[in-house]
């Protein structure tokens, strides 16, 4: 059995035991379900501006562009308008990864692709102003000042690394 | 997130009044990426809808909430990085850690490895960057997130 027949079978399986759940009333498999489209929702409410976001970069932004601010060339500065790009976006993880991928194949080089989708998961900036209004300004301010730095450093590490072994961000691999 | 909508909009509109031609592009590459990635979203999302009723958020505060400090760094640094929270869950729910006297230090933990360590995202990352890089870079997160974790705690006098 290949890897794609298993996947279908496992989210075949996944379904059907939501939908038997509500159909029988079975109270953790209907939790389950209500959980996957919440989180659904909230995706669908992000996603598709975010694609929308990309497939505009794609044709209008130049690679050259990309090379000169994000590029091998780019400097200190690279991280910085990494770091930048970060703080501005939305959602999780899960958006800066395809964000990162373009990113890249435009000609940004890996330890900045790695420190932007890092940062975007510790320094979006409505999310640091709800950590430093719920858990104190002081905490935010430790938490920046010792996760960035080690944040380019490892990236440097890593896109180093990877650079030498003539590594290649392949989408679907 | 209305605002999000609104900047995307007026850069759909802008992009179609500048070129038609490379905006139909444009949207049919949004399109075809977005296809291709479904998959791996839809299974981050059946495992998510798995985790988060296994793991409900009562479950994180009650262990969070009493364990001694050392053994509360692991734990909050093991739900962290399996579960996955907005920040107006994260951050309201850290605070009242904190007031029933949850060190800053496992707040801390807690906090950046659900930020920056994604177990439930990784069908998402290995599809765009392979098995052995997903692995490394959140092991990396992981160690930052410990690092982070104990500046918080020597700076808040937790450590001694």
């Amino acid at each position: 059995m290949n890897k794609k027949n298993l996947k279908i079978i496992v989210f075949t399986a996944y379904f059907l035991f939501i939908i038997f759940s509500f159909i029988l009333n079975f109270n953790p498999g209907k939790e389950i379900g209500n959980n996957f489209l919440d989180f659904l929702l909230d995706m669908l409410k992000i996603l598709p501006c975010a694609f929308i976001l990309i497939g505009l970069f794609e044709v209008w932004v130049k690679r050259e562009t990309v090379e000169k601010h994000f590029g091998d060339e780019s400097g200190i500065r690279g991280y910085l308008w990494g770091i930048l790009l970060a703080g501005t976006s939305v959602g999780g993880l899960y958006v800066s990864f395809p964000v990162a991928y373009s990113l890249y194949n435009k000609g940004a080089k890996l330890s900045i692709i790695f420190t932007y989708i890092s940062a975007s998961g510790i320094c979006r900036i409505p999310m640091t102003i709800f950590e430093a209004s719920f858990i104190g300004i002081k905490f935010t301010i430790i938490r920046f000042l010792v996760s960035l730095p080690l944040v380019i450093i490892s990236s440097i590490l890593l896109g180093n690394y990877l650079t030498k072994r003539n590594y290649e961000i392949a989408e679907g691999k | 997130m209305q605002y999000l909508f609104l900047i995307t909009g007026a850069l759909v509109l802008l992009s179609f009044w500048a070129d038609r031609d490379k905006t139909v592009k444009a949207l049919k590459i949004t399109f075809k990426k977005f296809k291709k990635i479904l998959p791996a979203f839809l299974a981050m999302l059946a495992l998510v809808s798995i985790i988060l009723f296994a793991v409900p958020d009562q479950v994180i505060s009650h262990y969070l909430g009493s364990s001694n400090k050392f053994s509360g760094i692991i734990l909050a640094t093991f739900f962290g990085s399996i579960t996955m929270m907005p920040g107006f869950i994260a951050f309201p729910l850290s605070g009242i850690l904190l007031q029933k006297g949850v060190p800053y230090m496992v707040i801390s933990a807690f906090t950046t490895t659900l930020m920056m360590v994604g177990v439930l995202t990784y069908p998402i990352e290995k599809e765009y960057f392979g098995h052995k890089v997903t692995l490394i870079r959140n092991g990396i997160s992981l160690l930052i997130a410990l690092i982070v974790a104990l500046v918080i705690g020597i700076f808040f006098g937790e450590v001694l």
